[in-house]
């Protein structure tokens, strides 16, 4: 026996208590859905998980309208610390059920247990501790004080980080005093659904978030909604393009965290075996299903051999398969759809004359998989070097000079990540402060925090979530109000009454500073 | 006997200079009273084009500027403007129909908020970036940067000086370049504006000024794929919609029309609206 | 012919004077080791807790706990150390589990030099003695711990170790020379001491050298010190004395495998790996073993490669061996003290 043949070491799934069928969580309870329901499957067996309901425009309709009462009902009534206290609660939950949502996520999405139990929810919790706290403190969002919620948010988030990119939306919004509809991706509805059940168990009022499964059209008729006050979401270019038309000439405010194709930039000083990690980790984390994944190295040309052959033995010691072993380190492509894509692409990859290398590891019968693989000979117009691709499947270029480097990382429309790594500082600050990208990763790379802004450049999207930009994202300014001269300048009043559409009392001289400086 | 007028033929402002529109197009600019004033010129969607080329040749060196110099430069325009002064209300007077009181009144207001987004240049990072406590070993801190070329449509209803200021100012302050298409029917004060950037130390192709149809040219900016930003503050009147819809396709960040007087009201927002947030990650190893 | 064909080809010494470019000075080792890639810390440590978070289970780690037993220096190495304290843990590394006849032997007894003569006797017949079968005498040397003391006394130290029937010498380097920058009297050191470390029938006692990693603090230190040590002749590299803190650490432990991967690659030969002190739980040494497995690849799981510098770690493999051998949990009466 060899000791690198690790024994199975599965999680169990003995904690999960899962229903047959999920139905729709609207106003605090699960109601059927009047569209026909569809299976979600493990994909990496292929086999049913669950039945989950499908929305129509009719429970798109119930949806928002719960959310529109629970806001003018209960929740924009709610004081800031009140709001907050749920948010903890939450955010408590999660960290008790964190076992079996990891577990969940799993079966449902493919990726390793390992992610789902050390990224992703402990991020999830993180999450809604972070904006509990922000919950009675939004003076200080950035937006002057009192500022004002926005409404109703319509979310629709993707199926790579399903319950982080849930938390990443609903925190926030329900922090700032919005109430939410959200829609998760087809294919990984299961971890919201639980969610659901937690937010039940923390006693959230109803209707305060609402969670409509479903598929395309699911989505699309909510944030189409006229009754809708923001959108939110995070997905494809291509989608976020159709919502940015769709909600054009309409107030509702929009913040989109589309796709990427981050260029991971080597230069001949870096520290090379932490280099050789991150540009691993880079792509390879969550089967490359990553808009900020490293789906470009560039390396400096003087050591990319070396690289290259340290890049493929590394690759090969990366365990393929069961996502629920704790040892897998790339789980299963998420979709037949997905897997799809990734193998035209790679195929086109080839035909465009880049050489393919994959690591050779067994492949599991049933389910979707596809082997770590690298492109070397890679020039920038290849489809290869431009398309998002989704997957593991990294494509290498070279370059010899740092002005090199930061030309051809900026020579894409995306720009949500990059990573440079180096040893010397100067250097890195420099290429930091060209690369037209929202999240630079300096020495390392996909890492993330709920206090630290996450969002792209250019077609990557526009806003952020994440820190105080991504309160900022779910609130506006309190109601301007022209200031009366004659009025004292000195307000008494408390600033910080929550309550979104409360005029604020005497105008407040931060509010005359920022609104009528320029007088 | 009086003397003869000489009748002025006004030109574009692009990259510093000061081209016909390549169309060979004019029209009249009229006072309020209907008089003729002068002749612009009227820009096409080349003239456009050859704005967004360059404004983006001059966005590395002015977003590369240091904020202290940018705030120089744009003081320096504040002074251009004062000394200006009286070309300004009286060109304001003539085509606004207004006061000399209330035209003397825009332009020191005009002047004032370029001043006041002068001073902006080498703080609003400091308002709206962040340090931002990670929980890891990293620093981490968030910083706005410049997005690139801001195409705008200036506000087409009166107070023409004070307008255009109100919306190109907060765009130059982060080191933005800017195709600014100027008040259709009152376009003196953007002239004149251009011939004082001209003179001042704003590079070539930082801002750059069309006279002309907005409904026109402005969807050639909209759907334009090297604009990164449109303002649609004077869009009201036209199908600003259709701009918008136009600007999705290359995920433009887009500000929508305003009208009143409190269209484009001084703010950081303003700034802090064509910046994109970029943070850093950085590993923090003692050993 | 490429740098890594002309080192490979080269004998030892020829071999390192090729890979500096000339003598081994203080300028020209510095240049070399300052050549070399640095560290980011936060990114080693992430990979080693990354490593160090593999499950090993069942059979896995049946394997484990035997392979780990096979890889200790089982050690005494106090002030108090006598005759009998020898004996005895002699007595352990020959019977680690008293009620366990198939229990795998400890690869080594490591003692201060003058319990060499005591290891040896107790050892008897089981005394390896250079055939690599059996239980080896590994012995500190050069003023353990400290390194404080001339040349003279460190060679001496050393030669009257091997010359009493040690198989292996633990030798410490000069910190304080490395940290001022005097590469060329740590390796000429190491040099030396390997020359001590030759019996009178032609062949070496295998020399381990320790850098005392708590002492040079800095990961980029402790890479280049790993080169060094290398480069001067050391069949092993060790982290500690045990009596520094911190001993070893996986981070530590990682840097100095990746080393020993990349000279591998140069000049095709496996130098050894001794982490040594702080390791007291078999969880611990799972971790290591993965880590050694999974950076060099499992070759090195065996005594001539890797080897745990440990003493009470044994005793807890023990009690972990015993739970997977009867199903229930074990007791620290169930293990013997030595």
């Amino acid at each position: 026996m060899n000791f690198l043949d690790y024994a199975p070491a599965p999680e169990s799934q003995a904690i999960l208590n899962l229903r047959s069928d999920y139905g729709l969580f609207i106003d605090g309870e699960f109601v059927a859905g009047r569209g026909t329901p569809f299976q979600t499957i493990n994909p990496a067996t292929e086999k049913q998980i669950a039945m989950i309901a499908n929305a129509n425009a009719a429970d798109v309709d119930a949806a928002v309208a719960a959310a529109r009462r629970a806001y003018t009902g209960a929740w924009s009534r709610l004081s800031g610390s009140d709001r907050g206290k749920y948010l903890f609660r939450i955010a408590r939950l999660v960290q008790e059920r964190a076992r079996e949502l990891a577990v969940a996520e799993s079966l449902d999405n493919g990726k390793p247990i390992k992610e789902s139990r050390d990224v992703d929810v402990p991020l999830v919790a993180a999450w809604f501790f972070y904006y509990a706290g922000w919950a009675d403190k939004l003076d200080h969002a950035g937006l002057g004080p009192n500022p004002a919620s926005l409404g109703v948010a319509a979310q629709v988030i993707p199926w790579n980080f399903p319950l982080l990119m849930l938390a990443w939306k609903i925190a926030p919004a329900l922090a700032a005093g919005n109430t939410v509809v959200l829609k998760p991706a087809e294919t990984t509805s299961l971890t919201a659904l639980l969610f659901a059940e937690i937010l039940q168990q923390a006693d959230l009022p109803p209707g305060v978030v609402n969670i409509i499964t479903g598929a395309g059209d699911t989505g699309q008729a909510l944030v189409n909604h006229p009754d809708v006050n923001k959108v939110a979401f995070t997905g494809s270019t291509a989608v976020g393009r159709a919502i940015a038309r769709s909600v054009a000439g309409t107030d509702k405010k929009l913040t989109l965290e589309l796709g990427g194709k981050a260029a991971n930039i080597v230069f001949d000083d870096a520290p090379i075996d932490q280099a050789i990690e991150g540009v691993v980790n880079g792509i390879f984390f969550n089967q490359g299903h990553v808009c900020c994944a490293g789906s470009r190295l560039l390396v400096q040309e003087s050591i990319h051999d070396e690289v290259i052959d340290r890049l493929k033995d590394r690759i090969s010691t990366l365990r393929l398969g069961d996502p629920l072993d704790k040892n897998t380190d790339i789980g299963a492509i998420n979709s037949a759809d997905q897997l799809r894509r990734i193998t035209e692409l790679t195929a086109m990859g080839e035909q465009e004359g880049a050489e393919r290398w994959s690591a050779d590891c067994a492949i599991p019968e049933n389910g979707f998989w596809f082997a770590p693989t690298i492109f070397t000979n890679v020039s920038t117009s290849h489809r290869i070097a431009r398309d998002e691709i989704f997957g593991p499947v990294l494509s290498v270029l070279t370059f010899r000079t740092p002005a090199e480097a930061i030309a051809k990382a900026n020579n894409t429309p995306y720009g949500l990540s990059a990573g440079i790594w180096s040893d010397k500082g100067s250097r890195i600050l420099a290429v930091a402060d060209k690369l037209r990208a929202g999240v630079i990763w300096a020495n390392t790379f996909n890492r993330f925090d709920p206090a630290s802004p996450f969002g792209g450049y250019k077609e990557s999207g526009y806003g952020r979530e994440g820190g105080r930009p991504g309160l900022a994202a779910y609130l506006k300014p309190a109601p301007y109000l022209k200031p009366a001269p004659s009025r004292p300048r000195s307000g008494t009043a408390p600033a910080a009454s929550a309550t979104p559409a409360a005029p604020a009392a005497p105008a407040a001289p931060a509010v005359s500073a920022r609104k009528k400086a320029a007088k | 006997m009086t003397r003869l007028a000489i009748p002025k033929t006004y030109k574009l402002y692009i990259g510093g200079k000061f081209p016909r529109s390549e169309s060979g197009r004019v029209y009249e600019i009229l006072a309020k009273k209907g008089d003729f004033l002068a002749n612009a010129a009227k820009a096409s969607r080349k003239d456009a084009r050859e704005a967004v080329v360059a404004a983006r040749a001059a966005v590395g060196g002015w977003a590369g500027a240091t904020a202290y110099n940018r705030g120089q430069v744009l003081y320096r325009i504040a002074e251009l403007l004062e000394g200006r002064r009286a070309q300004f209300v009286d060109e304001i007077v003539q085509t606004e129909g207004v006061s000399v009181a209330a035209a003397s009144a825009q332009v020191d207001e005009a002047i004032d908020r370029w001043v006041w987004y002068a001073g902006w240049a080498d703080k609003y990072v400091q308002v709206a970036g962040n340090a931002n406590p990670v929980s890891g070993p990293f620093f981490n801190i968030s910083v706005p940067e410049p997005t690139g070329i801001v195409a705008i449509v200036a506000p087409q209803a009166g107070g023409s000086l004070l307008g255009l200021v109100s919306v190109v100012a907060p765009a130059l302050v982060a080191g933005n370049t800017v195709v600014v298409i100027a008040n259709e029917t009152m376009p003196l004060s953007a002239i004149s504006l251009s011939e004082v950037l001209a003179t001042s130390d704003v590079p070539g192709g930082v801002v750059n000024i069309l006279t002309g149809s907005p409904a026109e040219i402005a969807p050639w900016l909209a759907s334009h794929a090297d604009v990164n930003a449109l303002d649609l503050v004077g869009a009201g009147a036209i199908d600003w919609v259709d701009l918008q819809i136009a600007a999705a396709e290359t995920l433009k960040r887009v500000l929508p029309p305003e009208n009143g007087p409190d269209a484009a009201t001084p703010s950081i927002d303003r700034i802090v609206a064509f910046t994109e947030t970029k943070t850093v990650w950085h590993t923090k190893g003692l050993i | 012919m490429t740098s890594s064909q002309l080192a490979a080809r080269l004998a030892p010494r020829d071999r390192t004077l090729a890979l500096l470019g000339g003598e081994a000075t203080d300028a020209n080792l510095r240049r070399y080791l300052h050549g070399i890639p640095g560290i980011d810390a936060v990114g080693l440590e992430q990979r080693a807790a990354d490593l160090g978070s593999r499950s090993i289970k069942t059979t896995s780690k049946k394997l484990a706990l035997d392979t780990t037993i096979g890889l200790i220096d089982l050690t005494t190495l106090e002030g108090a150390d006598t005759r009998g304290k020898v004996r005895s843990l002699v007595g352990k590394a020959l019977t680690p589990d008293a009620g366990d006849p198939d229990c795998p032997r400890v690869a080594a007894v490591c003692v201060y030099g003058d319990m060499v003569p005591h290891a040896v006797e107790a050892l008897g017949s089981a005394h390896a003695a250079g055939t690599g079968n059996g239980i080896a005498v590994a012995a500190v040397a050069t003023a353990f711990p400290s390194g404080r003391a001339s040349l003279a006394v460190k060679l001496a130290d050393t030669a009257d170790a091997v010359a009493a029937g040690a198989d292996e010498i633990d030798m410490v380097i000069d910190r304080g020379a490395f940290l001022s920058g005097h590469y060329g009297r740590v390796f000429d050191e190491i040099v030396a001491v390997k020359e001590a470390c030759r019996r009178q029938d032609g062949s070496h006692a295998h020399l381990k050298v320790i850098l005392e990693t708590g002492e040079l603090n800095t990961y980029d230190n402790v890479r280049r010190a790993s080169w060094l040590a290398i480069l001067a002749g050391g069949d092993f590299i060790k982290t500690s004395t045990g009596k520094v803190a911190p001993a070893a650490t996986l981070p530590v432990t990682l840097s100095m495998l990746e080393v020993v991967r990349d000279w591998h690659r140069l000049t095709g030969e496996k130098i050894g790996v001794k982490p040594a002190g702080g390791i007291r739980t078999s969880k611990d040494a799972i971790k290591y073993l993965v880590t050694v497995a999974e950076t060099v690849g499992e070759e090195w799981l065996q005594p001539h490669l890797f080897r745990f510098g440990a003493s009470s770690l044994l005793n807890d493999v023990l009690l972990q061996r015993q739970k997977m051998t009867t199903g229930h949990y074990s007791g620290p009466d169930y293990v013997t003290i030595d």
